[in-house]
């Protein structure tokens, strides 16, 4: 094997550490989806597209000459109504209905996203200057951008306060209780449609938190929505809906692969090696499950 | 009945061999439109029959257009070098090795993506629902990466595809011959799926879509009717891309060949607004659409996409079942179905 990141192993510390703090963030963008996907049974294509125009609030907050690292802040309060507005305007009439009405209208919101970014913000590759700095880790073989450090960390405490919020607030389980059973929920009092575009809000607030972060660490442009959608799908199915530490860790997983495959197979390939393994853990799934006569539901 | 039939049809196929003496103008359009039709029928095939919405076929019309111009440069000519350095100025094709080229091209283009269909059949279509639609979605976006990344088909540079013979002097040739290859291949299309529609196939099919389980516990082997089914589907979207490709001459991995955003969704928006699971639907959609986009889209350049994706959501939200399902409801004894009047007035006292 002649792969350069097998025979320098400071090569390995340094995407393992990038994979672990770029997936923290993935996670962040995969909860949205699971909350979402449980609460209102809905495949949101568009996820990725929200998570860019979260980044491009922060970005337009960096041109404006306030620090991008507010846009975690701003950006999760702006696309809360954006989220809201969307759920008015489309989502709610594809709720109850198949699952693949629902794919395709928010593939066609996205499309539309899309194309608004690319006339507002242009098609050029951006990204918001945080002035963090790198640390040095191990004689200076590991450079770590600290902006990658505060955006795994903001994560997290965006995760657990939404965890608590879930917990302990009227809304949290009014939510929880809609995703257990939407007709029971109805009956005793609580008001679904509130709570489904509160739960698209909420989604819609952590794409934007995310997007915020990525400003940051990674660059934007208008036309990388879907790989967000992808590898945030690919993490709900591996995780499961709604269970948290699940969703961390095969977000730190996927991370972590993304880092490798960039190494192997080379930077070009990397966008490609993503949906290739959608694609194998699905089938993997499928043979698993035929195994017992059962597919995927 | 039979009689209505055989002028339509005829009327039909003399008008598609006329259409480009008299629009002489808009072969390329007409070409687009054969083709739209044919990758809409054959979604329809396994989207609206079988029930397995696919993102995915633009995988095969991605594969076939590079099929074929590979076929084409590589059966005379090293195609790396092709590839490399703007081979089309290096090397020309004879009249002859041209039209040999792209005849074994396109043969190649239908019979390898159907095989490839086939191949991941077995495992893909085990996936249900909107997993098959998903995966579908990836495996199509996963094909334009990695197209964009192997060198020897021009990588992100891209691959032109062989210039039409500069010895036919007849500036008219190059349209004629894409069109009527096209045309044949919708014709070609067309009798296969109406055959299809005749038979115990699309009974099977159906039977998949209502309900796998059902159909399974009935004896069917579901899984060989479905993979037969996407081949077939693959099948015509290979030689789809093959035309175009030569059509337009210049394959890009994600913007021409393997394009999601466009062919990908194109195909299933055009079944959907004809009507999902019927033989003319998909038809009166792809050219209802086809003259929508040229109609509208050179006075609102730019937001095409913006206007795509509104046009979109409000197909799917408002209108699902599509203009033959619309159709259908309001005039249901033309497709034959016969109402019970007293089932129908009670029905409605029910409600």
């Amino acid at each position: 094997m002649d792969f350069l990141i097998f025979q320098v192993p400071m090569l390995m510390v340094q995407a393992s550490m990038d994979g672990i703090l770029l997936g923290i963030l993935f996670a962040l963008i995969a909860y949205g989806m699971a909350l979402q996907w449980g609460v209102m049974n809905i495949i949101n294509i568009a996820q990725g597209d929200l998570v860019i125009l979260g980044g491009y609030i922060a970005y337009t907050m960096y041109l404006a000459g306030i620090h991008p690292a507010w846009g975690v802040i701003v950006s999760p309060i702006i696309m809360y109504f954006v989220g809201w507005a969307l759920y008015k305007l489309v989502i709610n009439k594809v709720v109850d209905r198949d699952l693949f009405i629902s794919i395709l209208a928010t593939f066609g919101i996205a499309i539309v996203f899309q194309q608004l970014m690319n006339f507002i913000f242009g098609a050029d590759v951006v990204v918001a200057q945080s002035g963090y700095g790198t640390t040095m880790l191990f004689d200076n073989s590991v450079t770590l951008p600290n902006s990658k450090i505060f955006s795994a960390f903001i994560s997290l405490v965006y995760a657990i306060a939404l965890v608590v919020y879930m917990k302990k607030s009227r809304l949290g389980r009014a939510i929880r209780a809609t995703a257990q059973n939407a007709r029971a929920a109805k009956i005793l009092g609580v008001d679904t449609e509130k709570v489904y575009a509160a739960t698209f809000g909420i989604n819609a607030a952590l794409c934007g938190i995310a997007g915020a972060l990525i400003s940051i660490t990674l660059t934007l442009h208008p036309y990388v929505g879907l790989p967000y959608t992808v590898r945030s799908f690919m993490i709900v199915i591996v995780a499961g809906l709604g269970n948290l530490p699940a969703v961390a860790i095969s977000g730190m997983g996927l991370g972590l692969f993304e880092e490798f495959a960039d190494y192997i197979l080379g930077t070009e390939f990397r966008i490609g090696a993503v949906f290739m393994l959608l694609v194998f853990i699905l089938v993997y799934r499928r043979f698993k499950l035929s195994k017992k006569r059962e597919y995927l539901k | 009945m039979k009689q209505k039939d055989l002028i339509l049809y005829s009327g039909l196929i003399i008008l598609g061999l006329a259409a480009p003496y008299l629009f002489s103008a808009f072969k390329v359009q007409l070409t687009y439109l054969c083709v739209l039709i044919v990758l809409a029928m054959t979604w329809n095939l396994q989207g609206g029959e079988m029930g397995y919405n696919s993102f995915g076929n633009i995988l095969f019309y991605g594969l076939g257009m590079y099929l074929t111009a590979s076929v084409q440069v590589g059966m005379f000519f090293p195609l790396a070098e092709w590839t490399e350095s703007g081979g089309e100025k290096t090397f020309v094709h004879t009249t002859a090795q041209y039209f040999q080229g792209i005849g074994v091209g396109l043969l190649v283009s239908a019979i390898v993506p159907a095989l490839v269909a086939g191949a991941i059949g077995y495992a893909i279509l085990g996936l249900r629902g909107h997993y098959f639609a998903i995966c579908t979605l990836g495996l199509g976006i996963a094909a334009g990466e990695i197209a964009g990344g192997i060198e020897i088909i021009g990588a992100g540079q891209g691959f032109t595809t062989p210039p039409f013979p500069a010895e036919i002097v007849d500036p008219e040739a190059r349209g004629k011959f894409f069109y009527f290859s096209s045309f044949f291949v919708l014709v070609l299309a067309f009798i296969f799926v109406k055959y299809i529609y005749g038979s115990r196939f699309r009974l099977i099919l159906n039977a998949i879509r209502d309900n796998e389980d059902k159909a399974e516990a009935m004896g069917i082997q579901t899984m060989k009717y479905k993979i037969v089914g996407w081949m077939v589907s693959a099948f015509f979207c290979g030689l789809a891309g093959g035309i175009m490709g030569g059509l337009i001459g210049y394959i890009d991995s994600t913007d021409v060949a393997f394009d999601g955003r466009e062919m990908g969704v194109f195909m299933v928006l055009m079944a959907i607004l004809g009507g999902k699971g019927t033989l003319w639907g998909p038809i009166i959609g792809a050219t209802l659409f086809h003259f929508f986009k040229e109609g509208l889209w050179t006075f609102i350049l730019g937001w095409q996409y913006v206007a795509l994706g509104v046009l979109i959501v409000v197909i799917v939200i408002y209108f699902p079942e599509g203009l033959m399902g619309w159709l259908r409801e309001k005039y249901p004894e033309r497709f034959g179905e016969v109402i019970d009047e007293k089932d129908r007035k009670s029905q409605v006292e029910l409600k």
